[in-house]
């Protein structure tokens, strides 16, 4: 790897990492507001979230009475799994230093590491809801491991490796691929699982302000300012990379396979306009929607994994022989 | 005199000494020497694998030392790597059970009998793994098999559950013994002779009949030491159960061994097998790793969780070793190799984190006399030490990134993807369901473990025995801390294992190339393009924690963080009973899989006497059952006594009808002998 290469590569990763931290309040108040409009109302407008981070990051950080090193160390390992993910994921380019280690199976345990960290947080609080949050957080983290992995598998047969940007470049350079069945049912998989990872609907409302119904807002209730705002930070975050991800696997076009740096600004331009474009079609198909009760959850998970069988399948015998 | 073969017989001498110690010495000077003994004896048979790991074969053939048939020992680096697994979670938890034995009273786990049998059974741990004969497999077997069944009976007097488990773990183990003496008797018969070396030579000879005989009789046997659905229910009794240091043996080290079994016997000896064998050897793995996974999300006893998920990891295990079967069988050394050396490598990892994971759990259970999750909680503030082994270990339990547990299973999940290369329709279609099997468990074990840690460790404590909570002795830190440095080391440097790993799946037949390679920090592999690079992996983690840490700093006015109440949504400050048990925590998880537990509900309304419609108490009770163990072996057992009770009856007590039995039992034999022949 030459000297222009790494830089270039370099750049590629700290401008991806830089994106998705300043990019996810503006996607969280683009959704908000696109809802707000389909709704009837006039919306705060797209950087609303960005003035609820200053808010918070000024006022003075709570520790509650009896919780200890797992509470205020969720929202840290929560936030720095994300980043180390939107490092690794190919969002711009697939010619980064990292891209040998960006492996799919990593990308998703490592997500699940910051699920982990904030369910423990809850359970630190010792309150019924920060039990309740993490017990079915983790409920509906076990259950759409399956599907995650089965659609790596079926991503995963075409490419021959579990290795993002080998899939990522297999999809630039062979769109077919893209369009084939195991293709088309294993993005739709995916999406599924992404909705169930982000705590969207319908598996779980962001919005709700009704305890009983909380999934992943029950298990951050405790957290007040700075704590908060990187809660908030770590979850608009994650949704940034994971659509983020969801657009490099099924639309690549227009990411970096070379080093050369107009190539890279154009993919991080496509890459915000990609990522607003679900964003926008997610709260617009939201407004739509009702959440599921969280024991017909498992329906939609189990639907999702049929899916992405079927997509391992498919992948095996329309490819195969 | 090599230094496997100088290992092996300072191990023997040691564990001779150690007896003797248990058996003469009084008091706490008998657990410190028997402790030191065992540890010592661990130290050598680490000592012994490491150097069979690094290429040394030796063989010795004592005749003196058993009758009619001699003592076969031969070590090549698969053995090797089984004894150094054993040999070091024999040195870590042998130091830590000094201090867990010690301040205890003449009764259980520092009695005479416990401490002298322990030095024996380390032995067989070591040793099992370099047999090289049927008889001298089978007498180590035995011997572990005897030793482990007095260290669980350790605490017999005190609760009358351990008299109940040892019950079970003997018919069940010795169940497992018959079958693994028909099988491995057939093997030999077939094969014409009873070395490890004829075996191997005489395997191809036998009849594709008896040769599948001999693999089911023989899987069977050393599935159910391992603790595999459905020959699985004396481990979750015998396990927790048992004092803590005896169940860290038995679950990282002892369980290891039907695995070792599978490879050496099915894989090795047998050269090969049946494809149907390995595709049965798989689907139990697979089984065993959700179903193991589901009970222990159900399980409160954390011993009893912990004993449910050993289950759930030597499944995974099997796994890897039945697809490397499946693979070979089908033609496909590399797969298969990458296969066995994911296998091998979970169980590294897994000896080493369950191991601290039962110390750990011990530390508690000593310490608060509560096994129960339930009424734990609050253990942080009071001993903070076994909490931060217990979270190591439990990180590297969960399969996430940094821990080892992860390591291994995704080297296990990279061998199954590159496994659609064998062609055939049963990879294909039993290949996706193992890899959504170990998604799947991996998900639960992951709720699994947060709910034993934080109901656990985190929050408040839920009982005054948890409240009152103090600190173990320091030598069970430092047997733990040694745990926890092997966690450690896994899991960033897992590298340093690839030469190791490929002489030991060199050793099992299958040259297939070198499926781990590199240095000291990358785990990559050779044929397929994948790599990880876990210590990166962690440098990034820990970097960004450290930034968004700073960050928070740096924008915050005040510096100081002030401490305030609960919020809890304004329902002030709540109290220890409101907070989730470890129940509450599962009862999402039960609703789901409601179908497959069937757990048993059971409410209890008592009205006021004088009117039946307010009510004086309600009484609700639910317990989730092992669903197989109900099913199944209730039947079995409720048969073999109804079977006993009849048969009560052909003994009257009357000589006459004695005597007729014995008249007309020689009549029989006699006209059958007359008409037969």
């Amino acid at each position: 790897m030459n000297g222009t290469m790494t830089a270039t590569g370099t750049a590629a990763v700290t401008l991806q990492v830089a994106l998705v931290a300043a990019g996810a309040p503006l996607l969280a108040g683009l959704m908000r507001q696109v809802r707000a409009l389909l709704e009837g109302r006039a919306g705060p407008g797209v950087t609303q979230p960005f003035r609820d981070l200053r808010k918070l990051l000024r006022k003075e950080a709570v520790t509650p009475a009896g919780t200890g090193s797992a509470f205020r160390l969720g929202p840290l390992v929560l936030v720095a799994t994300t980043a180390v993910v939107a490092a690794l994921v190919p969002l711009a380019s697939t010619a980064t230093p990292v891209s040998g280690s960006a492996d799919l199976i990593l990308v998703v345990a490592l997500l699940g590491l910051g699920t982990v960290a904030l369910a423990l947080a809850g359970l630190d609080t010792g309150t019924a809801f920060g039990g309740m949050g993490a017990s079915r957080e983790m409920t509906v983290a076990a259950l759409v491991e399956p599907t995650i992995l089965l659609a790596v598998f079926a991503l995963s047969i075409p490419a021959g490796s579990t290795n993002l940007s080998a899939i990522v470049s297999g999809g630039i350079h062979d769109p077919v691929r893209l369009a084939s069945p195991a293709g088309l049912l294993s993005t739709a998989a995916l999406a599924v699982a992404v909705l169930a990872e982000t705590g969207r609907l319908p598996v779980d409302n962001p919005a709700t302000h009704l305890e009983l119904t909380m999934v992943h807002e029950a298990m951050v209730l405790e957290y007040a300012g700075p704590d908060l705002a990187l809660v908030e930070l770590g979850s608009q975050m994650r949704l940034t990379v994971l659509l983020g991800l969801l657009a490099s696997l099924s639309a690549p076009w227009g990411i970096a396979t070379t080093a050369s740096p107009a190539a890279l600004v154009l993919a991080l331009v496509l890459l915000a306009l990609k990522v607003a474009l679900l964003g926008a079609a997610l709260a617009a198909a939201e407004v739509f929607w009702a959440k599921l009760r969280l024991f017909r959850v498992p329906e939609l998970l189990a639907g999702s994994f049929l899916l992405a069988l079927l997509a391992v399948t498919a992948s095996y015998f329309l490819t195969g022989e | 005199m090599s230094s496997a073969e100088s290992a092996t017989v300072v191990a023997a001498g040691l564990a001779g000494a150690g007896v003797l110690a248990g058996m003469l010495l009084p008091g706490r000077i008998r657990v410190v020497a028997v402790g030191l003994c065992t540890a010592g004896l661990g130290g050598a048979g680490l000592a012994g694998g490491v150097a069979a790991l690094g290429g040394t074969r030796w063989s010795a053939y004592l005749p003196g030392l058993l009758p009619l048939a001699g003592l076969h020992l031969a070590v090549d680096a698969l053995s090797g790597l089984f004894m150094a697994v054993a040999g070091a979670v024999v040195l870590a938890v042998a130091v830590y059970g000094i201090g867990y034995a010690s301040g205890r009273g003449p009764r259980g786990p520092a009695s005479r009998g416990v401490q002298a049998a322990l030095p024996v059974f380390a032995l067989t741990l070591v040793l099992v793994p370099a047999a090289a004969s049927v008889s001298s497999f089978l007498l180590l077997w035995e011997a572990m098999a005897v030793t482990s069944l007095v260290l669980v009976l350790a605490d017999q007097r005190e609760r009358s559950a351990v008299r109940e488990a040892g019950v079970w773990y003997a018919v069940m183990t010795h169940f497992g013994l018959v079958l693994l003496l028909a099988g491995l008797a057939l093997f030999a018969a077939g094969a014409g002779g009873e070395t490890f070396a004829q075996l191997r030579a005489g395997a191809s000879g036998m009849s594709p009949g008896a040769r599948g005989a001999v693999f089911l009789l023989v899987a069977a046997a050393f599935a159910s030491k391992a603790g595999m659905v459905p020959l699985h229910p004396w481990l979750p009794r015998a396990h927790p159960e048992a004092p803590s240091n005896v169940s860290a043996l038995m679950s990282a080290a002892m369980v290891n061994l039907g695995a070792y079994g599978i490879i050496r016997v099915n894989f090795e000896l047998l050269g090969g097998g049946p494809r149907w064998g390995w595709l049965l050897v798989l689907a139990t793995g697979a089984l065993s790793a959700v179903y193991g996974i589901l009970q222990a999300a159900m399980a409160s006893d954390i011993k009893r969780l912990l004993a449910y998920s050993t289950s759930e990891n030597l499944g995974l295990v099997l796994i890897g070793v039945g697809a490397a079967g499946l693979f070979a069988s089908s033609g496909y050394p590399v797969p298969a190799a990458l296969a066995l050396a994911a296998a091998l490598l979970h169980v590294t990892n897994h000896a080493v984190f369950k191991a601290l994971l039962f110390c750990a759990a011990g530390s508690v259970v000593r310490a608060t006399g509560v096994r129960d999750l339930d009424r734990m909680g609050g253990l942080r503030a009071r001993m903070p030490a076994t909490a931060g082994f217990f979270a190591v270990s439990s990180l590297a339990a969960v399969a996430l990134p940094p821990g080892n547990g992860f390591l291994s299973e995704w080297l296990l999940l990279q061998s199954l993807i590159h496994g659609m290369t064998v062609p055939g329709v049963s990879t294909a279609i039993v290949l996706p369901l193992a890899v959504a099997v170990i998604a799947l468990s991996a998900g639960l074990a992951a709720a699994v473990f947060v709910k034993a840690l934080g109901v656990g460790f985190f929050a408040r404590p839920r009982s005054a025995r948890a409240a009152s909570a103090e600190e173990s002795p320091p030598l069970m830190h430092v047997g733990m801390g040694l745990l926890a440095i092997g966690c450690t080391a896994l899991a960033l440097v897992p590298g340093t294992l690839g030469n190791s790993l490929s002489r030991a799946v060199a050793a099992a037949g299958l040259h297939g190339g070198r499926p781990l390679a590199g240095g000291g920090l990358e785990l990559r592999l050779d044929q397929v393009a994948a790599s990880l690079s876990p210590l990166w992996v962690t440098a990034a983690l820990v970097g960004g924690v450290v930034a968004a840490a700073g960050l928070i700093r740096l924008t915050t006015r005040r510096g100081r963080r002030t401490n305030a109440r609960l919020w809890d949504c304004g329902g002030g400050a709540p109290t220890p009973r409101m907070s989730y048990t470890a129940t509450s925590f599962a009862e999402p998880l039960q609703r789901v899989f409601d179908d497959v537990l069937e757990p048993e509900q059971d409410v209890d309304v008592t009205p006021v006497h004088e009117s039946a419609y307010l009510v004086e108490r309600v009484r609700f009770r639910r317990s989730v059952p092992d669903r197989i163990e109900h099913r199944l072996y209730r039947p079995v057992l409720a048969a073999a006594l109804a079977l006993g009770r009849a048969a009560r009856r052909l003994a009257p007590g009357s000589v006459h009808r004695y005597l007729g039995y014995g008249f007309f039992g020689l009549v029989a034999l006699l006209l059958a002998l007359a008409v037969g022949w």
